[in-house]
């Protein structure tokens, strides 16, 4: 099975300390919730983790059928890219559901409140 | 009993004032209520001027969220029936009567309007009329009972079934025929009505582009989710 070479290797983990970084960074200065990062940083800890932990890395290889290691990586990254989508949806069907009854209630109060004003 | 007639309406200003002056003659003692669905005409000031109360909502939700927040109003001022038609001039208002007269006699806890049962004469095109027959078919698999007119949105609703679709199992964004399924599986009684309905005057359809496509996949997605749902539903609906 192909190694990983020292290349690679550098710059897989450069690009997810930097993700892991830029996510923490968001969150401490607030531009992103606590809430909606952890799936960021579950992926990008995922990945430090794979690249640095090299046997981890070919026994998944192994277990998935992968050709090589570098394979297995894309996978993980395409995998954790569909469960933030899909966290995402769900996200959204929640807030859409939670402006339509804001909308609905602002709608009927100040309905009420014309009303008295008559 | 005290009943509401609730017309959702969106860029009306044209035809509703006409509809009002037929629920007016129709139903005197009905209370009117227009939810205005974000329009950017007049369609407010119309309703008011023709003694309608009227809700606003900030932009616009669709129909179906337009008609909850009618039922939403029907819960907080505690009225026992809710007449819904539309505000286009589709629905005939002289109906209106036997509609609530099925709810008052207890017949049924929610009337619907059928344009194909009885003396009706509505027609309507092949497409049309091939879209209404996959509808009824897909409402006959999930409830099977036999709906002469699916997609009607002239209906009643009393006093439980207004309380169950002013909450979050009331199917917004596509409410025909899923209200009728729904509300059959949440163990309501359903009666059907002979009336009269006119084409469209102008506006939009719902049933407009690709929506139907839409409508069905949603439907089928209702009819595999529906055994895991029950258990749900009858908890809700209690």
């Amino acid at each position: 099975m192909a190694e990983l070479t020292p290349h690679q290797t550098m710059f897989a983990l450069v690009t997810s300390l930097l993700a892991f970084v830029f996510v923490l960074e968001l969150v401490r200065r607030r531009r992103l919730r606590e809430e909606y990062s952890w799936l960021w940083l579950l992926t990008a800890g995922a990945m430090v983790l794979l690249v640095v932990w090299y046997r981890l890395l070919i026994l998944i290889t192994r277990i998935v059928g992968a050709v090589t290691p570098l394979n297995t990586l894309l996978l993980c990254a395409v995998l954790f890219l569909f469960a933030i989508a899909v966290h995402y949806s769900m996200i959204i069907s929640r807030l859409a559901s939670q402006v339509k009854n804001l909308a609905q209630e602002l709608a009927l109060l100040s309905a009420r409140l014309e009303e008295r004003q008559r | 009993m005290r009943a509401l007639v609730l017309l959702p309406a969106f860029n009306e200003a044209a035809r509703i004032g006409r509809v009002l002056g037929g629920i007016r003659a129709a139903a005197p003692e009905a209370t009117v209520l227009v939810v205005d669905d974000g329009s950017a005409d007049d369609t407010a000031g119309v309703a008011r001027a023709a003694g309608a109360r009227v809700v606003r909502l900030p932009f616009n939700l669709g129909a179906g969220v337009a008609a909850q927040t009618g039922y939403k109003f029907a819960v907080r001022e505690g009225f026992d029936c809710v007449v819904h038609l539309d505000s286009d001039g589709q629905h005939e208002p002289a109906d209106i009567p036997a509609l609530l007269a099925v709810i008052a006699r207890r017949e049924a806890d929610v009337a619907i309007g059928s344009r194909f049962l009885g003396g009706a004469d509505y027609r309507a095109g092949a497409l049309r009329r091939t879209g209404m027959g996959v509808f009824g078919l897909l409402a006959w698999l999930l409830t099977g009972v036999r709906f002469s007119d699916v997609t009607s949105g002239f209906r009643a609703f009393g006093r439980d079934v207004i309380h169950f679709v002013a909450t979050e199992w009331y199917p917004t964004d596509y409410a025909d025929a899923d209200v009728l399924i729904t509300l059959r599986r949440a163990g309501f009684r359903l009666k059907e009505v002979p009336v009269r309905m006119y084409p469209r005057a102008g506006g939009r359809s719902m049933h407009a582009g690709l929506r139907p496509i839409y409508y069905v996949f949603k439907m089928l997605l209702s009819v595999a989710l529906a055994p895991l749902r029950r258990e749900a539903f009858e908890r809700k609906g209690s």
